[in-house]
């Protein structure tokens, strides 16, 4: 057996990053701090490389399944016996993969940032906020308890709050990041009330106790049931709804295009690479409760997966900011893997989704992280994120072109590269199990064709704007990991995932259905693309002929269906007027009230007795000779009559 | 041994003159006559110590010790009030009790 407590470090590193450059960061010079946060992560980047080898090669599987290893564990708090959270790292194949996507595109953005935050203000800030973000998503990943595993949740939550306010200095900025604070931790509270039924059915938080098929942990959740789903699918349902929050899954995904007011290094990381998948990375982790105990449960993922994907690709095809769009192709994204999972079921062939669902999560953190870093790269150049001012790029950004280029073609799933094994595979899955969620599917991949090449055409090609100075290209840092994430977006599809990753760990080989789901797929990818290039190529009046035309439905979708505007009348109109301001009121005259109540009659009767104290002596003392006079009269009365 | 005067003789005596005391250092308003009744006050304690001592336990002697040690502490308290006094005539001008009522309220 391999030792693997060494890879407690791996998140470990990072928090000790954070501490230092938090508290001597303004000490040192700017670019300092940027390399040794960097620093840091390459060390847990080739730490988790290393784990992912000993893990996937050098251990010893038993029945051929691959081991959830408990590397380190630690009782942090013993309430009883029974009940105790601990802290700790677990190791299976799912975590493992989520190390080296975590490691990789936080190592990525990490140079990145050296070169796109220079001469911000706050650099220091930003790379320790990047590192406590590296930490705590770390200890997401390698969570060995729900609990463990919620703490962190929040502490991603409370860093992507960080970062989206970054710029704290602009409104919007400030009240986007409230925005996702607020709503992500409304979702939480599901996710807490679905811990709580669920770890009261079990009677344990821990994971490998959960997932155990056939063990008393799942045995137990079958039995009481409420509104015709068991208690267990309930609990599943509230768990997910965390999950939907954090995944920025309709209803809940309203935070998600704002929170793109951060630096767009932290949407690269953050919003399209890593936490935003850790809804999906959650339902994984249960993966065999899910399946095994509340099938439920799975179908409602899957729905709310594949509506939430199509909603977000039609908005999509609207939205003018660049990073906007990347933000609904990154909700439209996880809706995909969503689906997957909702649409598999547990062990072997069955379970292709889940595997699926996992290698496009994988494949998904490389080319949109590559988008999100592209963007930032055409940001860099022309100072603007809206698409009216932009055009004609390709001969000012070369090497963003090419990549955005590949990054694009991927997404739109075109064959061998590897969003096309890893998208296809989900639908594939979605085929075998449930054909509705499949023609969606298959719409929203044309969708997707067709709005990331509206973007592309429309930055590199068509008119060119009159820009203030030349567009150049950005410095070698930033160039790097632009490479780097396309060279694996064009190959990480070529890992034969199977191998790896599946619902019961055991290795399976998979296949792409090319004449159901390939050929389709790609037909539907292409006619996007053409859509797209005859749209979009040069300038031309067609897309606003395409807006009139379909009058109702581009309104709709580039007002984002009025979701905001809908959640805000929830909350101002009804909320605030007729659950707060009553609570509001209560607090303020009745809690409050009966306090300075109390206050007020203390003052007032002391007001009235302070003449008492007159600073005359004689008056002192005139009452004490009273007072001892009193006393000795009534000592004696006492004194004579009871004795 | 008991002959003479009687002890009651005595106990009246000294109430007379504590509350004589007593009335002093209530009514009168100069800090040097309330200083003196409270030395009345003390040597009518003085009295009835020695009058009880001489006559429940004429054999012996705490009673007059401690009438001893009233005189003593008695005499410099004397001492430390009159400088107390003194002092307050220099920051007030004045000996009266009524104007010193810097620590009310």
């Amino acid at each position: 057996m391999t030792n693997f407590s060494y890879t407690v470090l791996i998140p470990l590193i990072p928090i000790f990053v954070f501490l230092f450059i938090g508290l001597t960061g303004h000490k040192m010079k700017p670019l300092v701090s940027g390399i040794i946060g960097t620093t840091g992560l390459a060390i847990s980047f080739i730490l988790s490389y290393f784990t992912a080898y000993q893990y996937f090669f050098n251990t010893e599987k038993i029945n051929g399944a691959y081991q959830k290893i408990l590397a380190v564990n630690i009782t942090w708090l013993q309430f009883t016996d029974k009940l105790h959270v601990d802290m700790g790292v677990l190791l299976d194949p799912i975590s493992v993969m989520m190390l080296v996507v975590v490691t990789t595109v936080s190592f990525m953005v990490h140079i990145y940032s050296i070169g796109y935050m220079k001469g911000e203000r706050g650099y220091h800030r930003f790379f320790a906020f990047l590192s406590l973000f590296s930490f705590s998503m770390l200890g997401l990943v390698l969570a060995t308890n729900i609990f463990q595993m919620y703490i962190f949740w929040e502490l991603v939550g409370v860093s992507s709050f960080l970062l989206i306010g970054f710029y704290y200095e602009k409104p919007s900025a400030v009240a986007a990041s409230k925005k996702a604070f607020i709503v992500t931790r409304f979702a939480d509270l599901g996710f807490l009330i679905g811990i709580l039924i669920l770890s009261f059915n079990t009677g344990t938080f821990d994971f490998i106790n959960l997932t155990t098929v056939g063990g008393p942990a799942m045995a137990t959740g079958a039995g009481a049931s409420f509104l015709g789903l068991s208690v267990m699918t309930w609990s599943l349902i509230f768990v997910f709804m965390g999950g939907a929050g954090k995944s920025a899954m309709f209803p809940l995904h309203i935070w998600l295009p704002d929170a793109m007011e951060g630096p767009t290094p932290v949407s690269a990381l953050i919003h399209a690479a890593t936490m935003v998948v850790a809804g999906v990375y959650l339902v994984a982790r249960l993966f065999p409760v899910y399946a095994l105990s509340a099938p439920d449960g799975l179908t409602v993922v899957a729905y709310v997966g594949s509506f939430s994907s199509l909603f977000a690709a039609v908005i999509a095809c609207t939205q003018m900011d660049i990073k906007r769009v990347l933000a609904y192709s990154t909700m439209s994204q996880i809706g995909y893997m969503m689906v997957g999972v909702g649409v598999s079921r547990y062990g072997g062939e069955a379970g292709l989704g889940f595997m699926a669902s996992m290698f496009h999560l994988f494949t998904h953190a490389m080319f949109k992280a590559l988008l999100f870093l592209g963007a930032g790269s055409i940001i860099h150049a022309v100072h603007s994120n809206v698409m009216n001012e932009m055009g004609g790029l390709r001969k000012y950004l070369p090497i963003t072109h090419i990549t955005f280029l590949i990054a694009c073609l991927t997404i739109a799933g075109i064959p061998f590269l590897s969003a096309f094994f890893s998208k296809d595979e989900i639908l594939s899955a979605a085929f075998e199990h449930n054909r509705l969620i499949f023609f969606v599917q298959l719409f929203v991949a044309g969708l997707t064709a067709f709005y990331m090449f509206r973007l592309y055409f429309r930055v590199f090609w068509n008119k060119e704007p009159h820009y203030h100075h030349t567009p150049h290209e950005a410095p070698l840092t930033m160039t790097i990991p632009l490479i780097f994430l396309a060279i694996a977006s064009i190959f990480a599809g070529y890992i034969p995932f199977g191998q790896f990753v599946s619902s019961d760990s055991i290795p399976f080989h998979s296949e792409i259905d090319w004449l159901h789901v390939a050929i389709p797929s790609i037909i539907v990818g292409l006619l996007g693309i053409t859509l797209a290039f005859v749209m979009y190529k040069k300038e031309s009046n067609l897309p606003d002929k395409m807006a009139n035309s379909l009058k109702l439905l581009y309104v709709g979708a580039f007002n984002k269906f009025y979701f905001d505007e809908l959640y805000l009348f929830v909350t101002k109109k009804i909320i605030f007027n007729y659950i707060s301001r009553p609570v509001a009121w209560f607090d303020r005259h009745i809690v409050d009230g009966s306090m300075n109540g109390i206050a007020w009659i203390t003052n007032a009767a002391s007001i009235k007795i302070k003449g008492f104290q007159s600073g005359q002596l004689q008056q002192y003392a005139f009452v004490f000779v009273l007072g001892s006079l009193l006393l000795g009269i009534l000592f004696s009365y006492f004194f004579i009559y009871l004795f | 041994m008991n002959t003479g005067i009687p002890l009651e003789y005595f106990l009246v005596m000294a109430t007379l003159m504590f509350f004589a005391g007593v009335y002093g250092f209530i009514t009168r308003k100069n800090l040097i006559t309330i200083l003196m009744s409270v030395e009345l006050m003390l040597n009518a304690v003085n009295i009835m110590l020695l009058a009880f001592n001489r006559y429940l336990y004429p054999n012996q002697l705490e009673g007059h010790f401690f009438a001893l040690f009233v005189i003593a502490v008695a005499a410099s308290e004397a001492a430390v009030a009159i400088a107390i006094i003194i002092n307050i005539y220099r920051s007030f001008h004045s000996i009266d009790v009524e104007k010193t009522d810097e620590m009310k309220y």
